[in-house]
């Protein structure tokens, strides 16, 4: 069913206190596609994605058992170079935020960090990028402006711009059109759908219909654990398990 | 019945705006004469006295009996031991409320120890501050001096600066916090290149807010800076500060004298309004770049 895999999560368990949120998941994300964890709200979709990139560290009182595993490399390794994984991997939040500088900076700043410092390299990338995103030509000329000078929508492709400027292969989003206006989600599903030929893309979403417009793969998760996944179109078609089958319906929302 | 029953409780309800309304106003309007009644009195009494000479000379016949000559070696002194304090305590203030606030972010039972142990330090009169830096000089055999004095005040102000840029630094979104580790930043990249930019007007504000403490305290310079009517050359020199000259030229028997020492109050006050001025058009400048 799936021909090669980017990330494998074996039983996966993860505790906040006392409560478990994540329980036994274990499932593979298809490399390339665009993966769609769907569900109600409060479902633990969001720990998983944040689990991804270890961003659940910086949360007291977490505890995770179980592996994942990206390119054979376990990231819940203690040992591993979190800020290297970190790099691989792109994310983008519910509601954008733009790194508190201009434009340009917002861009170049995962490369500085990375030791590359030649402006004609960091201007030739800032274009890229951008253009990447389609915000180029709305920002062209006022690349030293504060990123917060931007609209909501634009905001978020730049946070995608700048995700992707670290050169990550996979791309983490977060319900990442919920603050944003519906001809911004457009713009930003169009984007999924363009990237995801170069990209493994994991979007985290609640909203039936746009998971419908741009999921290839789906994994429906239901009070933390993974009740079904499979490719979308028999999620959507024929999903087996009746919780999956009355969510589909609508009657969760 | 019902019906009247209605009508009284919109009476009460009424009647309760109108209570609330009053007691608002009026403590309003006690804050508001309680300034301009400070502010006045110290303008009337002072501005008399307050002359060209009174902030370009030193005091001419000894700060307790002497009418002429003025009080800048209280206001170099002043100057000189805040900045130094300040300078002193950011050194140390910053890099903790940065560590709390993002490195320490998960154990946060940690953090609200450390926060609480601040605070108590916050509630430290100023003058246990000044006996305690006495002691230590006693115990270090230094003498009143500009060094002493400085650190006896930066110990004092540390509290209040780094809680105040804590309360700063709790404000900025995790959202941020996350997008920059996700960006491969270490946690010393996301304090000093991320949050340290998004907070620059807080922290601004904090800083300039810990050295109108420190230039307004006369308790903890008391018995560490000591007085004198020299500006100091170094360090190991006593020092006269503001609050001081205030303290002293009050109580001396002679008028003139005493209303020197509105006069002033009058400069210490201006001081103070130009830092919180100052602070506030900071912080407009930098806002332009941070993210809400």
């Amino acid at each position: 069913m799936i021909n090669g895999s980017k990330i494998n999560i074996e039983h996966l368990n993860l505790h906040i206190g006392n409560k478990h949120i994540l329980k036994d998941i274990h499932v593979k994300i298809p490399e390339k596609k665009l993966t769609v964890i769907l569900g109600p709200s409060g479902c633990g979709k969001t720990t998983l994605l944040k689990s991804l990139n270890r961003l659940t560290d910086l949360y007291p009182e977490v505890k995770t058992q179980g592996k994942i595993f990206n390119d054979n490399e376990d990231i819940l390794h203690p040992k591993i170079e979190i800020t290297e994984l970190r790099k691989k991997m792109g994310l983008l939040a519910q509601s954008p935020y733009p790194l508190p500088m201009s434009i340009y900076d917002n861009i170049t700043y995962g490369l500085r960090i990375s030791g590359r410092r030649k402006k004609k390299y960091l201007n030739k990338r800032v274009e890229y990028y951008l253009r990447q995103v389609s915000l180029w030509e709305e920002v062209k000329d006022r690349l030293k402006d504060p990123a917060s000078a931007l609209s909501i929508g634009q905001q978020q492709r730049l946070c995608l711009a700048r995700g992707l400027s670290v050169d990550p292969d996979i791309i983490l989003a977060d319900e990442p059109t919920s603050a944003l206006d519906p001809v911004s989600s457009r713009e930003i599903e169009e984007l999924f759908l363009k990237l995801k030929q170069r990209y493994t893309i994991v979007m985290v979403t609640h909203i039936l219909r746009q998971a419908r417009r741009v999921a290839d793969y789906v994994i429906f998760m239901y009070l933390g654990e993974i009740i079904e996944h499979g490719p979308a179109k028999q999620i959507f078609e024929n999903p087996k398990n009746p919780i999956t089958k009355s969510y589909i319906k609508g009657i969760y929302s | 019945m019902k019906r009247k029953f209605r009508v009284n409780r919109k009476l009460l309800k009424k009647s309760e705006e109108l209570l609330f309304r009053v007691f608002m106003i009026l403590s309003t309007t006690i804050i508001i004469m309680a300034l301009l009644a400070i502010i006045a009195s110290i303008l009337i009494k002072g501005v008399p006295s307050l002359s060209w000479s009174m902030i370009s000379e030193t005091p001419k016949g000894g700060y307790y009996f002497g009418k002429e000559g003025g009080i800048l070696n209280a206001i170099i002194g002043s100057l000189y031991l805040s900045t130094g304090a300040t300078l002193l305590a950011l050194v140390v203030s910053l890099p903790l409320a940065l560590y709390i606030n993002i490195h320490k972010m998960k154990q946060k039972r940690a953090v609200n120890s450390i926060r609480f142990i601040l605070d108590l330090l916050w509630g430290i009169p100023s003058i246990v501050y000044g006996a305690f830096g006495f002691m230590l000089m006693v115990y270090l055999g230094l003498r009143t001096s500009l060094l002493a004095g400085i650190l006896t005040v930066a110990l004092f102000i540390i509290p209040i600066m780094v809680r105040s840029m804590d309360e700063v630094l709790k404000t900025v979104p995790k959202g941020l916090i996350e997008s920059a580790f996700s960006l491969g930043s270490t946690k010393s990249e996301t304090a000093f290149r991320i949050v340290l930019r998004q907070c620059i007007p807080g922290l601004i504000t904090a800083v300039l807010l810990s050295f109108g403490r420190a230039i307004g305290d006369a308790a903890a310079v008391l018995f560490t800076a000591g007085y004198t009517d020299y500006i100091p050359t170094s360090l190991s020199q006593p020092t006269a500060t503001l609050p001081l000259s205030v303290f002293f030229q009050l109580s001396s028997p002679i008028p003139e004298v005493q209303n020197r020492a509105y006069a002033s109050a009058v400069i210490l006050t201006i001081i103070v309004l130009i830092i919180s001025i100052t602070s506030r058009a900071f912080s407009m400048k930098y806002q332009k770049n941070k993210i809400k």
